[in-house]
Order: C-alpha cells, then structure tokens, then sequence
C-alpha cells in the first residue's frame, strides 16, 4: 500500500510547513530533565486482569516460570512416527489429547477444528520432526479450536503461514523454528489469551510474528529476522512484546490500527527490553500488502495504536529511524474507516538504548531535523501526526524530530506489570436444559411445532409416543425410521452430539407450549 | 399454529370450497390454539380470512412480553470484543430481534404485497424471492416500468445481522433501508403519501397494523410499516448448513474434497476468510475489490458516494457468503455467472479488472494467490457447503391488496 512512503512525502509538506514559518509549537528548549528508569514511578495504567486467578498467573509471571494459559495437559498420549500423518492423529484426538510428533519429515497441512489438543515435536540431539510445505501447501498448522498448544516443530516452505489461528483462545506457541513459509511465520487471528514464546521465525514475506486483532497476548523471547515485518501488533489489545531479538528485518517491531477491519483499536501495548537491531533488509512485501510501503531501516513504528510504552530496548543501527510515531492522516494511501481513531494517542518513550539509528534517513527526515535547527548524522525518533498525551524521559539522549510537545512521562518503568495474560479463558458455561432448548429451537423447529403440523408430526403427539423415554427418542433423532405415510421421513440428525440429543429430548418431552 | 393457518388457507384455495367454510376451518384452529396458548391470540377473524400468526417462526422463543428472540447454536460461543467474527465456534455478530409474532407475520404480508409499489406491480418479493435466495437470480434488478435498477439484489438471508444495508451501506437499519427501494424511480417507484393512502384505504391492513401495533393510532403510520417489513425479514435466519454441522463439531459434515476447500478460503493464500469471516462469512465491512461492471455499464463508485471518500471510490460492503450458491449471478452487478467464474476473478490478480484511467485503493487482501485449478474447484465446492434453506417461510397465496404476489406465477387476483 506504499503507505509509509506517502508518510514520508507528507513529512515534506509537514518540513514545508515548518520553513515557512507556520511551526507553531515550541521547539525543545526546555531544561534537561534527567531521569532514572532504576527507581522512579511505576505505571499505573494497563490491562488490570481480575480475581484470583488472575493473580496466580501474575505470580507465577513474577516468579519467572514458563506461562501457561491453556491449562494442563490432558492424561491422553499418542505418538506421531516419521511416515505417518500429524493431521490424521489429530482426526482421531479426542479432546485433551498430546499428539507427540516424531523427528522427520511430514508433508501436510494440519488443521485443529477442536479444543485442547497439544502438538508437541520431540527433538532427539537436535533433530526436530519439520513440516515441509514444498512450496505447494498454504498453511502447515491452521487452528480454531480454543486451549491449542504447539511446540517444538521446524516448519519449511508452506506459502501461506506457519502457525495460523482463527479464534482459537488460550494458545501457546512455542519453540517452533519457522523459516519461509510464505505471508506469517505465526499468525494468531481474533483469539483472546495466548503465548507466542522462544520461537525463531525467518523469511517471512510479511510479519515473522503477527499478531492480528486479538486480546491479551504475550510475546517474548522470539527470534525474528530476514523478514519484512518483525513482529507486528494489529488492532490488539493488552499486548506485552518483550525480550525478543529483532534483527535484520525491513522493519522492526510494529503497532497498527489497520482501518477497515471490524475490529478498530489497538491499545495498550508494551515494547520492551527487546534487541531492535539493523533492520535494513530491502522491502520484498507483496505489493499492495500493509508492510510493503515500510521503509528499509525502520525500528520500531507505532501508526494510530494508543497507549503504546517502548521502553528498556536496545535500538541500534536501523538507518531510517530507531522510532517513527504516525497517524492514518500522514498514510495517503491507507484506507478510510470512519470508526478508526487515526492518531497514535500516549504513546510513552521511557529509556531505551538508541545507538546510531537514521544514518541513512530518508530525505524528508532529514528536512524535518533542519527545521527543528538539528543537524547531525542520526535521527532517532521522528513524530509525525497528531500523538495526544505522548510523553518521553531524557529525551536530551536522543536526537528527535517532532516530539518538542511531548510531555515529561509521569512514570519511569512498567516492572510492576509482569503479564497481560489470564487465567485460561473458560468456554460459555451453557446449562444443559438450556442447550436442549437452543437445539431444538435453533434446529428441530423448523419442522416440529408443539401442537401443529408442519413437516414434521407435532411434539404433542411426540410427548404421548415418548412419554418418560427421552433416551428412546434421542435415538430415534440419530437415526430415524419412517413411520408415518402422510409425513415425509425425517433426516438423521446425528451430527448432533449425544448429549446434544438426549437434552433436545428431555426439552421437547417436558415443554408445555 | 402457523403452518396450520397457513395450510388451511391453501386447502381453502385448492378446494374452492365457500369462504364461509374456510373461515370456520381457520377459526377452529385459532379457537384450537387460543385453548392452549390462552390470550396469544386477542384478534378475531375478519371475513376477508387474513390472520396474523400469533406464533414465532422457526429458530425464535416466544418470551413472556410476547415478542420473539433469536435462539441458535453460536450463542453457545463468545466472540472477541463481541463483535462476532472468528473461526468456526465463535458466535455471531449482534442481531435485531424481539419482534411481536404479528408484526413478523405482517411484514410477511406487506413484503409480498405489490401494493407498495407505485403501479402495483412489484413486492418486495419480486427482486428478493425465496426460490432464488431472497435475491433475484439477475445481474442487476428489474424495477418499475421495466428499468434496470443498476445493482444487484443482495441476498436477506440472515440480515438479522448486518449493521449496514445496501451494496454502498448507505443504510444503517432495516428501517431506514426499506425506504429505499420503496421511494426509488428506479425500483417500486411509489412515495411517502401515496404508500400511506392506499394502505389506509384497505380495511384487511387496517385491522391487521392494529393487532400487530397494539398501542397505534387509527391509521397506519409509515413507521410501522417499515418495522414490520424488518420484522419479517429479520426472521430469514439461515444457519444450519452442512458447514455448520461441521463446525459445531460433527467431522463428519464435510467430505474431503469440502474440508479441502475449507482450508483454502481460510489460508492466507487466498484469505477469503479475512473478509467473509465466520461465523456469517462477512466482517460487515466496506472492501475495495475492483470487480469489473457489465460491459457498456459506466463505473459504479460505490462506498465513495456514502462516505464523501475518493479511497472507497468502488468500494462496496462484503456480502455474506450463506445461501451463495442460490443467489447467482456474482458482485454488485452481477458481472459473473458462476462461483467459479467469481473465485477466478480473485485469482486473475491484484487490480485485472480496474479499468483504464481508474485508480482505486485497492483492498490490501486483494492479492495474487496463484492458487491452482485444484484448489479454485476446491473453493467453490467448499461454498456449497453454506447452503441451508431449513426456514424459508411460505410465500403467501394472497395477500391483503388482492394484487398477485409476483413470484408466485400461481397467484391470481382475488
């Protein structure tokens, strides 16, 4: 979408703006405040999780245990043999199993359509079991069912992503190495609650990691590189991006509002004590895709996220910028969404490491540093766009551009935030009756009335056949037999689950209108 | 109760037997009804044998209030912020119900009845029919007089859940969007005063706006009449496919060939998914896609016009993909036949149909996805899946006008 080129072309007319006189904020010339991350103010805003549960995860976060939010492991086994098929083990799990996977080569696509099932590689003197997409699979693992577990797999060649989820909750993706699987490395999509940890994803036409509208996602301790995006934050909530190696990529680390998706914020984000480090590796996005517009030598770019706090990074030698704060108005070229708040709002500069960023910025960055009066060879940070409430500590350390009306930040670390992560997210609690109820009305209504005809005969006359027998009729649902000549027969309905079936029976046996 | 009405007033045709006669059947079975649902029913039956339902329809709860709520299996799920897009078990956006049984029932009436056309010739109906999906089963719509009404029908299966109305989403309630084909030259042609009058002017509407709008005045407003079209149509929920078997969790559902197809719409190599996300299969957003107009037809702008937006010139709202293979032709004027001409067009690559001269902010997911001959049949067999017509109400015989309901080429004058 060449967005972050129009960014810039816009930053000359914002230069133009300047050197004509009509810069009407102050520049920085205010007295240097100095200020120690090491003691200071804690942040006091934030994902505040609830309950005492909640605070289990949070001490286990502090005591430095591994997270886990998908709960335990269930008590079943299988084991997948090199030759044998991952997916097909995955067909026969009920839920709760482990499917341990075997080194060698499994050629597949993997695709989890049901809750707690854990797919963990077990790596014998460092061979791991390697999905290998060839180049002619799409996706090597795909889930959507909640509490999934991956772990401890090499995935190669796939075109479309490593690791997908669609709205798969309480995830854990972990110890994979990712390397050229087409658009995401690790893509988790519209889920709530999940890890993204200790993975080392490479080659990746897009996001190594994207997180994509989800809530309450932790990613840490990843290694991303060779690829365009790093790690990308996308209309998300109460994310925390920490302790990861972000090197040689087009850009670094990554906060968006995406306009036009249906879900519009991201807010609350941490980036921190991560190794932002030389990513200057030439723009191979697809055209047209959200990063392929990200100039070459970007570190960290947050565009209309709010409540972003980058703090504690190591941000070196990325030969645009260390950090480029913007807004959707300064991107010509990104779609309208008139339910898109367009302005980075508090974003939060706390002390980071910036060593020799912006060597080789764009001209236009060079033409907003003379307008401020600031010559010199780096440029650090660069603010264009409105950005409300932001704020930033020494910023006497770095050389900036736009950020003279930012604010002292009120706090100096975000130690006391450990996690955003929950305790697992539990399923919707649904009352059996309840459940007989819903199927019967949301399904077996459109035939059985209580006292009518329709197609099918009415549950009145039912109830008298039936009587105190619900089993008897949960078994005629499954696999009904014809029975009456002036009614068509009735089609199985066995893709109702037993229990499904014997509450729809109950119901239909105990309604009185 | 309400297939009995309804089947009883079709034997009254079919046997030509005296109205009289059909009367008494009908207020038997309201008498049968009013024994055990006692004071569901509080109308009584006029001569002219029209009688509002007092039931709710397939897939609703009729609560103590007397107004119908939605029941389906993706209110067992939650969805992220609520905003029901996700995976397979994930619910479904916020929907309107609450609707009285009558008022349902009257919009019934009032969506088949060519009355509210300016000439009398056209219903509701006749570009959305529920043989053809509850579109038309043309490129672009017939309207009055003859004139090509410039877009194509959408589909009102499961508008229930929509935010937005029309191809441009110029219309933020079902309401507001009933006025626009009603008042359109270009579609039924009629106006504000003249729709008022002629439905004032007949007794069987009269009665029947007055026992689905209790607290009314004596006259029909126009605000009734479009909250009882939503009702109606707020009712066509379809959402027992094959692919929601499937995905509530009976494997079984699918066969290989569909589970392929599956994995292609939701991979990130053609992300059909991205934007018609289930559970609806769409996000209820405006997307950018380039799809070509009909040859000779000028370029349509689209989203462009609604939100006053050169970056949404040619956008227009994503349609759900339920019942999509019931409502050929494809896009917003109708410029494929088939699915699988439609699946190509994506597959042709970023911008093939732009025309020279345009330039359009294309969707950023509109892309190249090179996907092979396989995987395109892969697709649209996957789309079959989606079909599911279990609650498709009856098309009345008659309706209170006299006039024909069009799409029923059976129906004659009374």
């Amino acid at each position: 979408m060449n967005k972050i080129v129009k960014t810039v072309l816009a930053i000359a007319a914002f230069a133009a703006a300047f050197a004509g006189g009509a810069y009407l904020g102050r520049a920085s010339k205010s007295d240097m405040v100095i200020t120690s991350s090491a003691g200071g103010a804690e942040y006091a805003g934030g994902f505040k999780a609830a309950g005492e549960a909640a605070e289990k995860v949070q001490a286990a976060a502090n005591a430095g245990s591994l997270k886990s939010v998908a709960g335990p492991a269930g008590s079943k086994s299988v084991v997948v043999k090199d030759g044998e098929s991952i997916l097909q083990a995955v067909k026969n799990a009920e839920p709760g199993t482990t499917i341990r996977v075997m080194p060698g080569t499994y050629s597949e696509t993997v695709y989890i359509d049901k809750d707690n099932i854990r797919i963990i590689g077990v790596i014998e003197a460092g061979r791991r079991p390697v999905l290998d997409g060839k180049k002619q699979l799409n996706d090597a693992i795909l889930y959507s069912g909640n509490n999934f577990v991956v772990e401890n797999l090499e995935i190669r060649n796939y075109k479309g992503n490593g690791v997908m989820g669609q709205a798969g909750n309480n995830f854990e993706i972990r110890n994979n190495v990712i390397v050229d699987t087409g658009v995401y490395g690790i893509f988790p999509q519209l889920g709530q609650n999940g890890v993204v940890e200790y993975n080392v994803v490479s080659r990746i036409a897009d996001a190594a990691i994207y997180v994509g509208m989800s809530d309450n996602v932790h990613v840490a301790h990843n290694e991303v590189f060779d690829s365009v995006a790093g790690i990308e934050i996308e209309n998300s909530r109460h994310a925390i991006v920490e302790n990861n190696y972000v090197h040689d990529n087009t850009g670094g680390l990554l906060a968006f509002v995406t306009p036009g998706l249906p879900i519009k914020t991201t807010q609350d984000v941490i980036f921190r004590h991560n190794f932002v480090v030389n990513n200057n590796t030439r723009n191979f996005g697809a055209p047209g895709s959200t990063v392929a517009g990200i100039p070459a030598g970007t570190g960290i770019l947050v565009m209309a996220a709010d409540d972003v706090v980058i703090e504690g990074n190591v941000i070196s030698n990325n030969k645009v910028a260390g950090i480029i704060v913007t807004d959707h108005g300064h991107a010509a070229n990104i779609t309208v969404d008139p339910e898109s708040e367009p302005n980075s709002d508090r974003v939060r500069l706390l002390d980071n490491v910036m060593l020799n960023n912006g060597y080789e910025t764009i001209p236009e960055g060079k033409a907003l540093l003379l307008a401020e009066g600031k010559g010199g060879k780096n440029l650090d940070i660069i603010r264009v766009g409105p950005s409300p409430g932001s704020c930033i500590v020494n910023r006497h350390q770095y050389v900036t551009a736009g950020v003279g009306e930012f604010s002292e930040c009120d706090f100096t670390h975000t130690a006391n935030v450990s996690t955003y992560l929950l305790p697992p997210v539990p399923p919707r609690k649904i009352d059996i009756s309840e459940r007989g109820k819903v199927a019967f009305l949301g399904i077996c209504s459109g035939c059985h009335i209580y006292n009518g005809r329709m197609i099918g005969p009415p549950v009145q006359v039912i109830q008298a056949l039936y009587l105190d027998d619900p089993q008897g009729l949960a078994d005629y649902i499954a696999q009904p037999v014809k029975k009456r000549p002036d009614y068509p027969e009735m089609p199985p309905q066995d893709y109702l689950d037993p229990e499904t079936r014997l509450a729809v029976a109950k119901y239909m046996l105990a309604v009185k209108n | 109760m309400r297939s009995r009405l309804r089947g009883d007033e079709l034997s009254c045709r079919a046997a030509r037997t005296s109205l009289l006669a059909c009367v008494l059947v009908i207020a038997a079975s309201v008498a049968a009804v009013a024994m055990t649902r006692a004071g569901m029913l509080s109308a009584t039956v006029a001569g002219d044998g029209f009688v509002l339902n007092g039931r709710c329809p397939p897939s609703f709860e009729l609560m103590a209030d007397g107004t119908c709520e939605l029941r389906d299996l993706y209110q067992f799920y939650d969805s992220l912020q609520d905003r029901g897009v996700g995976g397979t078990r994930t619910s479904l956006p916020q929907h309107r119900d609450g609707f009285r049984p009558e008022q349902i029932d009257l919009g019934r009436y009032l969506f088949f009845d060519p009355l509210l056309s300016g000439d009398g010739t056209q219903s509701c109906g006749s570009c959305h029919r529920p043989d053809r999906g509850f579109a038309d089963g043309k490129a672009r719509s017939i309207g009055i007089h003859g004139q090509d009404a410039g877009r194509a029908a959408p589909t009102l299966w499961n508008v229930a859940f929509l935010q937005s109305f029309f191809w441009d989403a110029r219309a933020s309630s079902l309401e507001a969007q009933a006025q626009g084909p009603l008042f359109s030259p270009r579609e039924m042609g009629n106006e504000p005063a003249r729709l008022l009058r002629s439905l004032n002017d007949n007794s069987t509407y009269r009665r029947l706006f007055r026992q689905a709008f209790p607290g009314g005045g004596d006259s029909i407003t126009a605000a009734e009449v479009y909250a009882a079209l939503a009702a109606f149509q707020t009712t066509l929920v379809s959402l027992n496919s094959r692919y929601d078997r499937y995905a509530h969790g009976y494997a079984a559902a699918l066969n290989e060939r569909e589970l392929a197809g599956l994995n292609v719409f939701r991979s990130f190599v053609a992300r059909c998914s991205e934007c018609h996300t289930p559970p609806l299969f769409t996000n209820g957003q405006i997307a950018v896609i380039g799809a070509p107009e009909p040859a000779g037809h000028p370029f349509d702008a689209g989203a462009e016009q609604t939100f006053d937006a050169v970056k949404l010139r040619g956008g227009f709202k994503v349609p759900t993909l339920r019942n999509i293979a019931l409502t050929a032709p494809y896009m917003h004027s109708g410029a494929f036949g088939t699915l699988r001409e439609t699946v190509e067009f994506y597959n042709k690559g970023r911008g093939n149909a732009v025309p020279p001269g345009e330039t359009l902010y294309l969707h950023w997911h509109i892309s190249s996805p090179n996907l092979t001959e396989t995987e395109v049949g892969l697709l649209v067999d996957f789309l079959q899946t989606l079909t599911d017509e279990a609650f498709r109400p009856e098309t009345p015989r008659r309706v209170p006008s006299g006039l024909p309901p069009l799409d029923n080429p059976k129906g004659s004058r009374t």
